[in-house]
């Protein structure tokens, strides 16, 4: 335990010079002196500057997808915050679409813009996270208003960006508008990674439902989270990383059926406030599985 | 409930994009294997030249196989025609090992031809393919930068096995390049991937070729110096 806290922060900030920091002071010094007679280091030169571009494209890249994945985390903690009976919740919805709404504007535009006549394969990994988060963030937005789950096709024609490139002169509504539509591609692979991530927001959204005591909705998010279970089962070795999202949503689906089968049986001899202590009880030990040992308290 | 219905129709969809890249996949595997084995056939014809005989006579050894690249570019077109435009990186898992090592090849030949380096434009024509993305099927610049790092371990062995044969000049030459060669890379800001890990194994390579012309040279052995200054002989 102490040696490695004292390990850790040396390791990461040594890593941290040699991404950082010694990739641009080793460009500044590269610069100026090679020997133009050698044709090797002529071609070595050309090789720099094509190298470069492609990694500061990518870095570009993965910094706006680490900003996405900000903005759309706070979307989805904001919808959390709106609760079926509330008055309010209509308020935090619209909240949460603004929000949504100003990363397509600031963000997946520029996105977009270097994505633009590149392969987008080639820069697949840079933007993944970013684009499953906001995909997870939409869809759950989606599935708020409208009870259904988003479309792929819907999901991409969200990303299909319009943006006004009309020069803003003073002079107002006498020019044609210019508008120019950008595409952030959506690879199906990577919206499905977004669907197993929404799985978990209904999830939490269920077990918010029982403290809150609006239990209708618990049983109303059961069939969802069991129908994208299903469709996902039947996917192949697709991806890397959808075994291990796989496991996330079944775990979250057996917590949300476990919810169900102890508000069946139990709900009744319950207070309401009392449930949500239930439920985490059922939890505690069991690892999310089905077996219910602390039949004795009753 | 109504995401029911949603569910199975998006993902049924989805199923059969799957299947389709599934087939994809499955073609382009089955032509890359044809073309690794064909590939293989190339280096154990290439292996030949740390023969003692094959050394004496590199030129034989070389047009065999620049012949055996003719058979490349078949496959090469045969892979493209499976791509669907502009898709390439969604595939390149698939050819990315045999190209390297195809890159490599191409760059021994050419050495051994004319001991220069080869340059990306020649090394994508021997093997039928573009060097820019947007003209279609192409080699990547990562690729050819690891058959030139494949090329610099190969050379490393080769000095050994020319010594052996009695080819005493031939270290000096290799060093020399191998030198250009390392200098060439240094002026790249390699990330921390897969091609800076194997630039990091040419430093040896470098090492393993002075050490053998020190030993030429300091034996008297090697009929050129390394100082380029004519020494009247």
């Amino acid at each position: 335990m102490e040696w490695y806290q004292y390990l850790r922060p040396d390791c990461r900030r040594d890593g941290g010079k040699r991404w950082r920091g010694g990739g641009s002071s080793r460009k500044q010094d590269t610069t100026t002196e090679i020997d133009e007679s050698n044709p090797i280091m002529v071609s070595f030169k050309q090789f720099q500057i094509k190298l470069d571009s492609k990694h500061d494209k990518h870095e570009r890249i993965v910094k706006l997808s680490r900003d996405i994945t900000i903005e759309s985390k706070r979307a989805i903690f904001l919808l959390h915050r709106a609760n079926q009976d509330d008055p309010k919740a209509c308020s935090i919805i619209e909240e949460a679409e603004g929000k949504l709404h100003e990363i397509k504007k600031t963000k997946w535009v520029d996105v977009a813009k270097e994505l633009m006549h590149e392969d987008i394969y080639q820069f697949l990994r840079a933007y993944s996270p970013g684009l499953q988060e906001y995909i997870e963030a939409v869809t759950f937005l989606y599935f708020m208003k409208t009870k259904t789950l988003m479309s792929l096709p819907q999901m991409q024609s969200d990303l299909t960006l319009k943006v006004d490139e009309t020069e803003n002169s003073t002079e107002d509504s006498e020019i044609t508008p210019v508008i120019t539509e950008l595409t952030v591609p959506v690879p199906p692979v990577e919206y499905l990674l977004g669907i197993a991530d929404l799985t978990g927001e209904l999830m939490r959204m269920a077990i918010r439902c029982v403290s809150t005591g609006s239990l209708d909705v618990v049983f109303d998010l059961l069939n969802p989270i069991k129908s994208i279970h299903d469709s996902f089962v039947q996917f192949g070795p697709i991806s890397r990383e959808l075994p291990r999202k796989l496991n996330v949503l079944r775990q979250s689906l057996m917590k949300v059926e476990a919810a169900c089968y102890t508000l069946k049986i139990r709900g009744s001899e319950f207070p309401k406030h009392m449930l949500v202590n239930l439920l985490n009880e059922d939890h505690g030990g069991g690892g999310g599985g089905p077996g219910f040992d602390d039949e004795g308290i009753e | 409930m109504a995401l029911n219905e949603s569910a199975t129709n998006v993902f049924s969809e989805i199923r059969s994009y799957m299947n389709a890249e599934q087939d994809i996949r499955e073609e382009i595997r089955s032509v890359v294997r044809d073309l690794e084995q064909h590939g293989r056939e190339m280096l154990a014809v290439m292996q030949m030249v740390h023969q003692p005989d094959g050394l004496k006579d590199t030129s034989a050894i070389t047009t065999k196989a620049r012949g055996m690249f003719e058979e490349v570019k078949k496959y090469f077109v045969l892979i493209s025609d499976k791509l669907p435009e502009n898709q390439y990186y969604r595939f390149h898992d698939h050819w990315r090992f045999i190209m390297q090592r195809l890159s490599f090849l191409a760059a021994f030949i050419v050495f051994l031809e004319s001991e220069s380096m080869i340059g990306c434009e020649d090394c994508a024509q021997m093997m039928g393919v573009k060097t820019k993305r947007e003209e279609g099927f192409h080699i990547d610049l990562d690729d050819y930068l690891m058959g030139l790092l494949q090329l610099a371990s190969e050379l490393s062995r080769f000095s050994v096995n020319a010594v052996t044969a009695g080819d005493y000049n031939r270290p000096v030459k290799i060093a020399k390049f191998l030198g250009d060669l390392d200098s060439g890379f240094r002026l790249l800001n390699l990330k921390n991937d897969s091609l800076r890990k194997r630039f990091d194994a040419l430093k040896y390579d470098l090492k393993k070729v002075e050490e053998v012309v020190y030993d030429v040279t300091i034996r008297k052995l090697a009929s050129t110096t390394i100082t380029p200054a004519p020494s009247g002989e």
